[in-house]
């Protein structure tokens, strides 16, 4: 028997508004609402209502068999709270049919783990509150942003308490292993690693409606005997991908929608040998085959599954020092008002868009990218901080 | 007169010289015939157009001058000339050109595009390289001095682009040719000098019996760089002419001083002077912010290096300014600084000055030669520029002092000075013949 683990990111940065030197000290309204509204709305019907609706669909249809688990982050909530409640109500739902896990995750999608571990640690607490609200559960197994995982990262999502953590199944990492199993951290050894096996993960993600592709057209029974194949080894089979990739990265016509509907069924017949379960009941119910070392940080991101395409050139190091400089002032202040644009200032996207390597993941960088250039956003990205820097220093004055 | 004009609030310092001169040379009694490049019109007046001086009038909203503008009149020839253009440049212009030839106007607020869109949008059909364009226009030149004979007595030709044009109208009227140096292909290009310009623009000295240079600066590299006798170049220096009516109060939002370069970010207006700069000031100085105002090629250059200096939360970029916005710029700064490479003249600082603004110039620019109430620095010497910087942000005094008598030196120079020296230079080109 071979488990199945569906693992789905959902997740909408807030974008800033064009934030010119002149609106320095004049406005403090960092956010382009028009655009996040727009967007989230647009994916909200491409992608989660008819998503979730498929999903509720096929837990009802094959009676706890088929089972998936979600994370959902802090603005990506925020905003559904704002504009598209249905959306949070159809998560919900899917959260009391039992056969569906809510992950924790660090709140505002950020790149805390890689800046300052008691930011990190605040993160993880109140996404593990927000969670526990919206959806009912406590979460006991994390995801970090972007799969961010290294030995050091590892040992303090341990220390939190959490049984079971994902991370990118890189191949510098793994070497000859295979991601096909449950792995131990190296700093803490109680933690247990699932690894993302990224060919069968990016075949949906990536590869779906690519007409070049050789295996185009992709069908359920073609993709179950892959996961079935002998060929596959292991026990376990991570299928770890951003929600979006429903409706949103492959359009409903590509028969994406057609293609998951038949999936459950097809890879539950006897045969095949297969079985769904969720993060944490998958990784309770086998045992790790060894220790996983991996001591600087990978992530699922790019061709190099490391750091790179948020942090490493001159931009985004300097935007993200001078960012996690100011946390103090924050943490003094403690306003929530304050906190709320801290918050929103820390998404990894903002970081995403001031990447300046443009070689075999350009393509990517630019799909998700609101600004023309790096440098644009950049620019943006460092008025409103150089603004929200000043407004902090008045505050705490007045304080 | 062969050159340009464009409304002052659209182009660079060449159309808005050339514009001031005018006016100077008309209150002197110089009547003017401008013969100028012109995109703007549609078919029907593609060869020669002869706008009379009311049209002139209507179009810069100026009755109260009207004596001068009866003094002036327009010759347009519709030809795809832009001014600072190099052949590579235009080349490259003339394609996006091509590329959007649908587009029109454009709204993009980066760099000088709507200048250049909206003037090709109605020509760029012909002339398919700049030289041939150049040629055309002298073309045309020749007819229209054959046209005008008897109707005028000196020639002047601003800037490479017009001097065949200039050489031409002599050739057929035999009358004296002034050609007067705004930039030369040095400032331009650094010492990657387009021959074929630099040739040109040789050339066009060669033939002319006095040229004028902007600046001492310029007159220099014109008598060692072009080889042309010292007796025939004269210097003047371009002045400034401000909208009447004092600038209006803006509202600050920041409360740090300001300390400003506007201009195009390229390599010849040493934009990474003024970073190096920067970094030094802020290392010292707390209650400070820099801004960058423009666009160029070495924007992202700049923007990486201020990154791994790690000031950016201090130091600021706007991208193009245009109309309001830079006089709003000028408003909000407590210091301007023009670390210029190499400037023939360079007309920021005086309008920084006039806003109240003390100013930090390169000596390497020709704006230098005329200034008193304005520090001077070796563009290259960041120590100075960053101690000058200081200074002026640290004593009220010292700034108080060189705004209010900086205020008192640009309202001094006058366009009419400087025609006065023009009509001069004239006199003299008549007798040398």
């Amino acid at each position: 028997m071979k488990t199945v683990c569906f693992y789905f990111q959902v997740h909408q940065p807030m974008r800033l508004r064009k934030y010119r030197f002149f609106d320095m000290g004049k406005s403090h309204n960092y956010l382009d609402d028009a655009a996040n509204r727009s967007i989230l709305q647009k994916v909200a019907r491409r992608c989660y209502l008819p998503m979730n609706a498929l999903l509720l669909r096929l837990i009802e249809e094959n009676k706890g068999a088929f089972r998936v688990t979600f994370s959902v982050s802090g603005p990506a909530v925020e905003q559904f709270r704002a504009w598209a409640p249905e959306v949070l109500d159809s998560f919900k739902k899917l959260a009391s049919t039992g056969c569906v896990e809510f992950l924790a995750e660090t709140y505002s999608h950020s790149l805390s783990s890689l800046a300052d571990m008691d930011e990190f640690r605040e993160e993880v607490e109140r996404h593990r509150r927000m969670i526990h609200e919206e959806f009912g559960q406590i979460p006991t197994a994390f995801r970090n942003t972007e799969l961010i995982y290294s030995d050091a990262i590892g040992q303090e999502v341990a220390a939190m308490g959490f049984s079971t953590m994902l991370a990118e199944g890189a191949k510098h990492v793994l070497g000859w292993k295979s991601p096909n199993y449950l792995y131990a951290g190296a700093s803490d050894q109680r933690l247990r690693l699932l690894l993302r096996n990224y060919k069968l993960s990016d075949d949906i993600a990536f590869r779906f409606s690519n007409r070049s592709w050789d295996e185009w057209p992709l069908t359920a029974e073609k993709y179950v005997d892959w996961l079935s194949d002998p060929q596959t080894p292991g026990e376990v089979i991570n299928l770890f991908m951003d929600y979006e990739t429903f409706g949103e990265h492959q359009w409903a016509d590509s028969g994406i929608f057609d293609f998951f509907a038949a999936l459950p069924k097809a890879a539950l017949r006897k045969k095949h040998g297969l079985e769904f379960a969720t993060v944490s009941e998958t990784s309770a119910r086998y045992q790790p085959v060894s220790v996983l070392s991996c001591p600087h940080p990978m992530s699922w991101a790019d061709e190099e599954r490391d750091i790179t395409a948020w942090l490493g050139n001159e931009l985004q190091d300097e935007a993200f020092r001078k960012l996690y400089s100011l946390r103090s002032k924050v943490k003094t202040l403690a306003s929530p008002d304050f906190d709320f644009v801290w918050s929103f200032m820390q998404n990894s996207d903002h970081f995403y868009y001031m990447a300046t390597k443009w070689l075999s993941d350009g393509d990517v960088h630019t799909y998700f990218n609101p600004y023309g250039s790096a440098y644009e956003a950049f620019i943006n990205y460092m008025n409103v901080l150089a603004d929200f820097s000043v407004e902090l220093d008045k505050q705490l004055v007045t304080q | 007169m062969f050159g340009w004009e464009f409304p002052p609030h659209i182009a660079g310092g060449l159309g808005t010289a050339t514009y001031g001169l005018t006016r100077g040379l008309a209150k002197h009694g110089v009547e003017i015939r401008m013969v100028v490049p012109k995109a703007y019109g549609d078919e029907d007046q593609r060869f020669v157009r002869v706008v009379n001086a009311s049209d002139v009038v209507t179009r810069f909203g100026d009755e109260r001058q009207r004596e001068i503008w009866d003094r002036m009149t327009f010759i347009e020839i519709d030809s795809n000339l832009i001014p600072y253009a190099s052949p590579e440049e235009w080349e490259l212009k003339r394609e996006e050109w091509a590329r959007n030839a649908e587009g029109g106007l454009s709204e993009d607020p980066t760099g000088h595009k709507d200048l250049w869109e909206g003037r090709f949008s109605f020509s760029g059909r012909y002339g398919e390289n700049l030289l041939e364009e150049v040629a055309r226009y002298a073309m045309v030149a020749a007819e229209v001095a054959r046209q005008m004979e008897g109707e005028f007595d000196v020639i002047h030709a601003h800037d490479w682009l017009t001097y065949f044009a200039g050489i031409a109208a002599k050739a057929v009227s035999g009358k004296p040719l002034v050609v007067h140096m705004h930039a030369t292909e040095f400032d331009r290009s650094g010492e990657n000098v387009n021959q074929t310009v630099y040739d040109i623009e040789r050339a066009g000295m060669e033939a002319a019996d006095r040229v004028i240079a902007v600046s001492n600066l310029t007159r220099k590299i014109v008598i060692e760089k072009y080889g042309i006798p010292p007796e025939k170049v004269v210097a003047v220096h371009n002045a400034v002419r401000f909208a009447s009516g004092t600038p209006e109060d803006v509202e600050r939002g920041v409360e740090d001083k300001i300390v400003t370069f506007l201009g195009r970010i390229t390599y010849q207006k040493g934009p990474d002077y003024f970073v190096e700069a920067a970094a030094k000031v802020l290392k010292r100085l707390p209650g400070v912010r820099f801004v960058m105002a423009g666009s160029g090629d070495m924007m992202n250059h700049v923007v990486r290096r201020v990154a791994a200096l790690g000031i950016a939360d201090r130091f600021h970029f706007t991208g193009f300014l245009k109309g309001d916005d830079v006089h709003k710029m000028f408003l909000l700064s407590d210091v301007y600084v023009m670390p210029s490479v190499s400037e023939p003249f360079g007309i920021s600082p005086l309008e920084a000055m006039r806003s109240n603004v003390p100013v930090i110039i390169s000596k390497q620019s020709g704006v230098a030669e005329v200034l008193e109430y304005a520090v001077k620095v070796d563009y290259w010497d960041v120590d100075a520029m960053a101690d000058a910087i200081y200074a002026l942000v640290q004593y009220p005094a010292l700034s108080k002092m060189f705004s209010a008598k900086g205020l008192e030196e640009v309202t001094g120079l006058k366009w009419d000075n400087a025609a006065a020296k023009v009509k001069r230079v004239y006199e003299e080109a008549i007798r040398s013949l």
